[in-house]
């Protein structure tokens, strides 16, 4: 399936390969690097290429493009997903998944690609069946293997491949045992300018660490499972209980993992708990514009609404801007016209703004695309759907564990308002 | 020391592979370490390396496991390259083909069959084959994937390895099922009648098999349905209906009545494929729901595809790439499927940080999804986006108002305004690509518009882009008539900028002056010639052709002939309207999420879809029958072991646990009922035997069958019931031609049966032993045979190593005699007195024997000496003279018998051989075998 891996950062160079089945010649990514230049936007690289005897299949993320290369019919999705599985692999190992983690890390890197495909099909893709072939490294580990000569690779071969739960080692031992689960929601919205809104979704997590001795077996439940309304799992949860009682069962794997993805029906009004006032307005005659932006919290229970970030594309007409701001920094660069705007922590009382002046190219017309604003912000200890988990028991072990949940909303990847630039005579 | 090294600097590479081949050859483990780490960081650089390969080649038997993997990485790099060398590794992996630890087992296969050698193709199928009867099946997958890289050396082993496939397939093993199918699709995706008995299986484990299998046995059952089952859609039953009507049109008219009322009834089988993959939808693998979703579409009745709406919805929220796939998946559903995606809408409304690609996708499924009812939301959606920073999306937009426009008649206005007010537009792209779509719906609507011509008119001057200018004249020339006073003085402009115009303006200036000619040619006569003079002389010879034809057309001239009465019928024929239609119209022709779906065109490799049937196969090719062709009750026994793989459908979609046990069960009732067969069917490992070897060992005649002896191996009394005899069968063994071939007879002296019959630990520890596969079972009475193979390493040392049953363990041991440790050479006479001159001195050892009378002829000496030692006859010219040639069977060294008849039956024996212990040995046995009776 998978013939070979190039990996090529930003500026077009291919800093390793790898190759499962004969070698292909690394001038297969000349119609990457083709597509590359013409791509305005390091995004707009297709991810599927053809070449006239391969076709490339690339992700790009954390500033690094990972090419596969493919010579016949294969589901897209499948060397997607499996290169996706690959970077999430290598920021589990290395904690970031940068070009100079990878070189500095290569060896592993090889060790990690070799185990987790086997002829172009993926063999060892589970992170616990990984971690057990192959140790990350640590610092301390890293420096008694440079003294010692000694290796990252486990002394034993792994057990849990061939076990009926093949995504759990054997003989976890603890002392403490300890699990926590993250629910963390995350919006995405489309805000029209006037401020109401258009779409807006939200979709969950809940992200575990599960610290347990032995084989032990979980169930937890939700006050209010009505609200999940599709829902996608990590392998270990037993599906057809989810079917009959909307209960989670499962063995968990041993250490970090997704459990659950979720979506929350969309009948449910979602409030976005935060809301911006704009206000750009250009006069006819004068090369300045004005700025002004309120922020503001809406709805969020009392829980405070933290790391805010606002950032918005200005119009290609705006040269600089000279803004004042009532709390937090600013940047605007003045070449991409990106302006952001770290504001921090919103206090209801004194609502943070941003007033000031753009000056636009003398003799420019004014300008007439609509630029958005991007927000990101956190809440603490709130789900913003409501969702609540009821209780969680371990069955199969004797022992208590210490048991945690904490919950988070935060923005998704785009909580978007459109703007609109008045233009006045 | 060790940590100097990375940092002291090194000028010239050649001088750094220096220095690793010297840590290489180092006695020091960690030196060869750091090489080696080195090395490999070469690799992923892209930097040959290829010069150490003697010096890695060298560590491949090294114990330190990291170390070893790396020199694994660097093999499977260069061997391609480094054959002769490469070789020299083969026999580690071979031994390793043989560790107790299954992982090691998989490791050395997964490196033998990753050296593309084609050499190696033998020793490579002989490890698939055996791989393939591990009992781990992490081993067996490993084989599965090796069949796929066997393939790709040398596809002249197809038969061999669809044999291997169709084995593997039996499997019931989770690990195995994905991988076996993924070799299925590449070695013999055409033999579908291999999947028939295992395809409720199939069904049945896929719940549990691991996601990347998941996705190749859904694709693959996809295919395979798409052949069995007929159409559970009703149009296209109809269709069916139709030819079966005609089918029947002869017979009675009761007959045909009877067929059109036959309900469509879904095949189980069918049902169960479409129950047991929906779950997967829940899939956190992307690309597991893709494949539910298009099996769905591709098998499922209409009216159940939309339960996979919801799941594609969500993947959308996945990383962009997937998006993209998904997006275009989805464009071509919507196109036939409009319902099953509107209520999700909002879902598909572009987002400014969304990249171009996906833009573009989500603006194609909009207007997909464009009705009557939406379409006022849609176009204020739209009017949004034309204002987006990113030109080229705004541009696309224009072009979806287009279609939106044509598609709904209630709107055309609406959106003609719209665009027209997009004239204004500052930027250039938005304007031309305006332009460019106000032409369409012109066509379309050749009613009120000679306002809009005359506003574009107006506009000419202030747009540059090429495109639009050109759609611009071509407006006008084609509705001249209707601006009569504004058009001869557009193309008075154009006379005058005409050199300095694109290609495409330059032609439609053409068109434009022969239009008007024709239409108003007092005004425009002479600018015409002028025109076409212009052309006639321009750089570019499509214009010049051009020119040369509209002149001959619409000039008369004597030559021009009849055609130019024609002239106005042709050049200003009402001209129909282009069709503004989605570009993922007929990508349905492709499977949806393949690779040839998502670029429109076929892929290497690709596998059409086939279209229903008519009529269904026969359905009972899927019936599993648990006992072979033993008569009167095989009937009972398929339907019931029918309904317990329906049954564990049931369970084994929920929990793994439940599914597990279920299974267990199964294998239980198989169990017992497997054994009866067991006599009749010759287990794996004796089916190896009755394939004609491969030999690489050179010029080895098969066999010299002797008389053969049986030996005790193990009595019942001591065996608690369990008794085991052995035999050498003189064959070549076929798992290592290091190896004797040694068969095991195992009856079951006792009353209750034996299970699980082994081999356990082995002493000394180093021996190699190929063990025969674990019987299951040993009923009472019964005895199965069974072959194993040693390597004695040319020494008669007893081979010591524990025979196992569930409850005990038996000490047992095969000494054996010094003739079994040969084979059979076949050679000339000549060859033979060559070799025995190199073999002299020290090399040869004799005694001067007195026969047995009896024995005294040259076929009973024969016979005697073929009954003591493996070895071959070599024709004699002369008659005293008896020879017979062997090698051993680890080091292969020749082991040359002569028999020399003196007077009164004495004779002199003599051994030629390097091997002088054998030689004395062998001396003894043979010179007692001649002496007695």
């Amino acid at each position: 399936m998978i013939h070979s891996l190039f990996l090529v950062n930003a500026s077009g160079d291919i800093f390793l390969e790898k190759h499962w089945k004969s070698v292909v010649s690394r001038s297969v990514c000349d119609y990457f690097f083709e597509a590359q230049e013409r791509a305005t936007e390091p995004e707009n690289v297709p991810p599927v290429i053809p070449t006239p005897h391969h076709y490339l299949i690339s992700v790009l993320r954390h500033r690094i493009y990972f090419v596969a290369v493919i010579q016949s019919e294969v589901p897209p999705l499948f060397v997607i997903e499996f290169l996706h599985r690959v970077v999430d692999t290598f920021q589990d190992y290395f904690g970031v998944c940068t070009e100079a983690a990878i070189k500095d890390n290569v060896v592993v890197v090889y060790e990690l690609l070799e185990e987790m495909l086997d002829n172009g099909f993926p063999l060892a893709t589970e992170s616990n069946i990984l971690k057990e072939l192959i140790k990350p490294p640590t610092i301390l580990r890293t420096m008694v293997n440079t003294i010692t000569g000694s290796t990252n690779v486990g002394e034993q071969l792994p057990t849990g491949q061939l076990s009926v739960v093949p995504w759990r080692r054997t003989g976890v031992k603890y002392t403490n045992n300890e699990a926590y689960f993250d629910v963390v929601e995350e919006i995405d919205a489309i805000i029209d300018k006037s401020g109401s809104t258009i779409t807006a979704e939200i979709q969950g997590v809940i992200d575990a660490c599960v610290k347990l001795t032995g084989m032990p077996d979980l169930t937890l439940s939700f006050m209010n499972p009505r609200l999940l309304d599709d829902v996608s799992f990590h392998p270990c949860v037993r599906f057809k209980r989810w079917e009959a009682e909307r209960i989670l069962s499962f063995i968990p794997p041993d250490g970090n993992f997704r459990l659950l993805s979720y979506h929350v029906s969309s009948q449910n009004l979602v409030a976005i708990p935060v809301y911006v006032k704009h206000n750009i307005t250009f006069r006819e005659g004068s090369s300045q514009g004005r700025f002004d932006l309120t922020l503001g919290p809406k709805q969020t229970m009392g829980k405070a609404v933290e790391s805010v970030l606002v950032s918005s594309q200005l119009p290609r007409g705006v040269l600089n801007a000279n803004l004042n701001p009532s709390q937090g920094t600013y940047t605007f660069d003045p070449v991409t016209k990106l302006l952001s705007w770290d504001v921090g922590k919103i206090n209801p009382q004194k609502l943070p703004s941003l007033k000031g002046t753009m000056s636009l190219q003398a003799g420019a017309s004014k300008p007439d695309e609509n630029p958005t604003i991007n927000i990101q912000f956190k809440i603490q200890q709130m789900a913003i759907s409501g969702l609540k988990v009821n209780r969680l028991d371990m069955y199969g072990e004797k022992y208590k564990p210490f048991k945690g949940i904490k919950y988070m909303t935060k923005a998704g990847k785009s909580v978007l308002q459109r703007m609109h630039i008045v233009n006045c005579k | 020391e060790v940590m100097l090294i990375p940092t002291r600097p090194r000028l010239f590479s050649v001088c750094r592979n220096e220095d690793l081949k010297e840590m290489l050859e180092s006695s020091k483990e960690s030196l060869k370490l750091e090489a080696m780490k080195r090395i490999v960081g070469l690799i992923a650089k892209g930097k040959n390396a290829s010069e150490l390969f003697p010096a890695v080649v060298k560590n491949v038997a090294s114990k330190n496991i990291e170390l070893k993997k790396l020199v694994y990485v660097y093999l499977v790099r260069y061997a391609e390259e480094q054959q002769d060398l490469a070789l020299l590794s083969i026999s580690t992996f071979q031994r390793a083909l043989k560790d107790p630890n299954q992982f090691i087992r998989a490791s050395a296969l997964r490196v033998l069959s990753s050296i593309r050698v084609p050499i190696i193709v033998p020793i490579m199928m002989l490890a698939i084959k055996e791989a393939a009867a591990d009992l781990s099946p992490y081993v067996r997958k490993t084989s599965a994937h090796a069949i796929q890289k066997l393939f790709s050396l040398d596809a002249d082993q197809k038969e061999q390895l669809i044999e291997v496939i169709e084995k593997l397939l039996k499997d019931k093993s989770t690990l195995v099922a994905g991988s076996v199918v993924m070799a299925f699709e590449e070695v013999c995706p055409d033999r579908i009648d291999l999947i028939h008995k295992n395809y409720r299986k199939l069904c049945n484990l896929l719940v549990d098999v691991e996601e990347w299998g998941q996705v190749v046995i859904i694709s693959m059952l996809t295919r395979y349905a798409r052949t069995q089952f007929t159409s559970p859609w009703k149009e296209v039953r109809g269709q069916s209906g139709e030819v079966m009507k005609a089918f029947y049109e002869s017979d009675s008219e009761e007959k045909k009545g009877h067929t059109e009322e036959k309900p469509y009834i879904m095949d189980p089988d069918h049902r169960l494929l479409l129950r047991n993959t929906k779950p997967l939808l829940q899939s956190r693998n992307t690309a597991v729901v893709m494949s539910v979703a298009q099996l769905y579409w591709h098998l499922a009745p209409k009216h159940e595809v939309s339960i996979v709406t919801k799941s594609l919805v969500r993947l959308l929220r996945s990383h962009r790439e997937v998006q993209y796939i998904v997006l275009q998946n989805i464009a071509t559903m919507s196109i036939q499927r409009k319902g099953m995606f509107e209520p999700f809408m909002k879902s598909f409304y572009v987002r400014s940080t969304d990249a171009t690609h996906i833009k573009t996708l989500k603006l194609e499924i909009l207007t997909n999804l464009a009705n009557e009812a939406n379409i006022s939301t849609i176009l204020r959606e739209f009017q949004t986006y034309v204002k987006s920073q990113d030109k080229a999306f705004a541009a696309a937009t224009i072009q979806a108002i287009g279609r939106c426009a044509t598609n709904i008649s209630e709107v055309t206005d609406t959106c003609l305004n719209g665009l027209v007010l997009l004239l204004s537009n500052r930027d250039e792209t938005v304007v031309a690509e305006s332009v460019v779509v106000i032409k369409k719906l012109l066509q379309t609507q050749p009613t009120q518009h000679s306002e809009i011509i005359k506003h574009m008119a107006k506009l000419f001057d202030n747009i540059t882009v090429p495109m639009a200018r050109a759609s611009i004249l071509w407006l006008i020339g084609e509705y001249c008539e209707r601006v009569p006073k504004i058009a001869p003085d557009v193309l008075r402009k154009m006379a005058k900028s005409f050199t300095a115009e694109e290609d495409i303006v330059k032609l439609q200036t053409v068109n434009l002056a022969a239009k008007l000619y024709l239409t108003n040619s007092k005004q425009t006569k002479l600018l015409t010639q002028y025109i076409l003079n212009l052309g006639k002389y321009d750089q570019n010879y499509d214009i010049r052709d051009r020119t040369r034809f509209i002149r001959q057309l619409i000039v008369p001239s004597e030559k021009s002939g009849a055609l130019n009465k024609y002239a106005r019928r042709i050049l200003l024929a009402p001209k129909p309207a282009p069709v503004l239609e989605s570009s993922f119209k007929d990508r349905d022709r492709f499977q949806l999420g393949t690779l040839s779906h998502s670029l429109n065109s076929k892929a290497t490799g690709y596998q059409e879809l086939s279209d229903w049937p008519a009529v269904a196969p026969d359905q009972s090719v899927r019936n599993v029958e648990i006992i072979e062709a033993s008569g009167s009750d095989s009937e009972e026994e398929s339907s019931e072991s029918e309904k317990t793989s329906s049954d564990s459908g049931k369970s084994s979609s929920g929990s793994e646990q439940s599914s597990s046990e279920s299974e267990l069960e199964q294998k239980k009732k198989k169990k017992t009922k497997k054994v009866p067969q067991k006599k009749s069917k010759p287990t794996a490992a004796d089916r190896y035997s009755e394939i004609p070897a491969v030999c690489w060992s050179l010029r080895v005649t098969t066999s010299s069958f002797g008389p053969v002896k049986t030996y005790e191996l193990l009595h019942h009394m001591t065996g608690k019931g369990l008794a085991a005899k052995y035999h050498f069968p003189r064959q070549p063994c076929l798992y290592q031609p290091s190896m004797v071939a040694v068969q095991v007879i195992l009856s079951n002296s006792s009353d209750h049966s034996l299970e699980e019959i082994h081999i356990g630990d082995r002493s000394p520890a180093s021996l190699s032993i190929h063990c025969f596969n674990t019987i299951e079972r040993l009923e009472p009475e019964a005895s199965v045979t069974v072959s194993m193979g040693i390597d004695f390493s040319d020494s008669t040392q007893a081979a010591n190593f524990q025979l196992c049953t569930k409850e005990d363990q038996f000490s047992v041991s095969i000494q054996p005699a010094v003739g079994e440790l040969l084979m059979p050479s076949s050679m000339t006479e000549q060859d033979f007195c060559k070799e025995q001159g190199k073999l002299q001195g020290m090399n040869e050892t004799s005694a001067t024997i007195t026969m047995e009378t009896a024995n005294a002829s040259s076929q009973a000496i024969s016979k005697q000496v073929l009954s003591v030692a493996n070895v071959g006859v070599v024709s004699s010219s002369q008659n005293n003279f008896s020879r017979f040639a062997g090698r051993t069977v680890s080091s292969g060294a020749l082991v040359l018998v002569s028999l020399e008849l003196k007077e009164s039956s004495t004779a002199l024996l003599t051994i030629n051989t390097e091997k002088t212990v054998m030689a004395s040995m062998l001396l003894r046995d043979i010179k007692q075998a001649l002496t007695q009776a």
